[in-house]
């Protein structure tokens, strides 16, 4: 074998375990590296609501009501199989609306989320307003928000 | 291609095509940027705000395409020990920095009036500021030794093992929660981006494209020339 043959192998086979090592130390902190639980989640897998949490979701339709100062905000936060209520006093993103993307940070209890901080999630399609809104109305809006 | 690994026909080409990717760089860029300011839609949910993509997609796919190019160049150092690989690795780790910088000073400018937060330790984020970091970290390590060559040795080696991250960045919206939404372009259906906001978005990126290359070519044959005079010198006092 010549040195540079030696080279090619040996850089290519580091890189490949350093692929598999890094492959299965994401998979083990899998639980960890996730930013928000879904209401799912939070059902079905044993997460440790004790302490603060982030949940994220879609701001189920039909669930916003707000005190009429404002401040005050309830909700419900949806993965569209589960969703969870949630309360939330103070200053809202702009994007937060119903069956838009959110992410709350707080605590659960009573099977009540009681939200610090709401962020604003949004997808990944970006189209002007007419292309949107005559998308909507030939019937063909694949997008998540339906409204 | 170990044909133009060669420092002499490297300048001879570089030097021809310089004038032409600078120029076109400014032209696209600048196009692309008054349709991306002046001359496309606002979007349908984030208004106006939408415009800082024109900056920040371009910066984040230069970023990522920068760290693959110097991961690429460093191994076919440690590999064929061509020094103009070397050369092109050294080269590349600030122009990579820079766009790295922008694309995460854009994105907490962006994140502030959309999300509601300058910043969130999500996959995503997270792993781009980990990119920012090994770039610096290349840059250290390729002038920490006396003997540049060690140096080399050493930074290629990072820049390789840190290779790693950039698939983590690419499907860390996939993979994980993160605040961050998933990709728009590189989907196997159609783009989610219209037409009218698509052509301002990839003609900065052109724009990016030739202007990394018109940099990296001035980087180089200014580290080549630097090279020479050092080699004058030692004969010299030699």
């Amino acid at each position: 074998m010549t040195p540079t043959r030696r080279r090619l192998t040996f850089i290519c086979l580091g890189f490949l375990s350093l692929l598999v090592a890094s492959a299965l130390a994401l998979t083990a902190f899998e639980d960890t590296l996730v930013f928000f639980y879904s209401p799912s989640d939070i059902k079905e897998k044993s997460i440790n609501t004790d302490k603060q949490i982030r949940i994220g979701g879609l701001v189920k339709s039909g669930s916003l009501r707000k005190s009429e100062d404002g401040i005050l905000v309830r909700f419900e936060v949806t993965d569209l199989k589960h969703s969870i209520p949630a309360v939330y006093r103070g200053p809202l993103p702009d994007l937060f609306r119903e069956n838009q993307g959110v992410v709350a940070e707080g605590h659960l209890s009573k099977g009540i989320f009681r939200a610090k901080t709401i962020l604003a999630k949004h997808d990944e399609n970006y189209m002007p307003k007419e292309v949107a809104d005559s998308l909507k109305k030939a019937g063909k809006w694949k997008g998540e928000n339906k409204n | 291609m170990h044909k133009f690994a060669n420092p002499a026909q490297f300048t001879k080409i570089a030097s021809r095509v310089l004038p032409w990717t600078s120029s076109f760089a400014a032209v696209c860029s600048l196009f692309g940027l008054y349709f991306g300011i002046f001359d496309s839609p606002a979007d349908y949910q984030q208004g106006e705000t939408v415009r800082i993509m024109y900056v920040h997609v371009p910066a984040a796919w230069m970023s990522l395409f920068i760290y693959s190019l110097m991961a690429a160049a460093s191994a076919s150092f440690l590999i064929w020990k061509h020094s103009l690989a070397d050369i092109a690795a050294r080269s590349l780790a600030p122009i990579g920095a820079a766009f790295t910088a922008i694309t995460l000073i854009t994105g907490a400018l962006w994140g502030q009036p959309m999300w509601g937060t300058w910043w969130v330790w999500d996959a995503r984020l997270t792993s781009v500021l980990v990119l920012f970091f090994l770039y610096l970290g290349y840059m250290a390590l390729v002038n920490a030794f006396d003997d540049p060559e060690k140096g080399s040795k050493a930074a290629a080696g990072l820049a390789l093992i840190g290779f790693v991250n950039v698939p983590i960045i690419k499907f860390s919206v996939d993979w994980w929660n993160t605040l961050h939404q998933p990709a728009s372009l590189s989907r196997l259906d159609a783009p989610a981006i219209d037409i009218s906001m698509l052509t301002p978005l990839l003609l900065m990126a052109l724009g990016f494209k030739l202007l990394l290359i018109s940099i990296l070519i001035i980087k180089m044959r200014t580290i080549l020339i630097e090279k020479r005079i050092e080699a004058k010198q030692l004969l010299k006092s030699g």
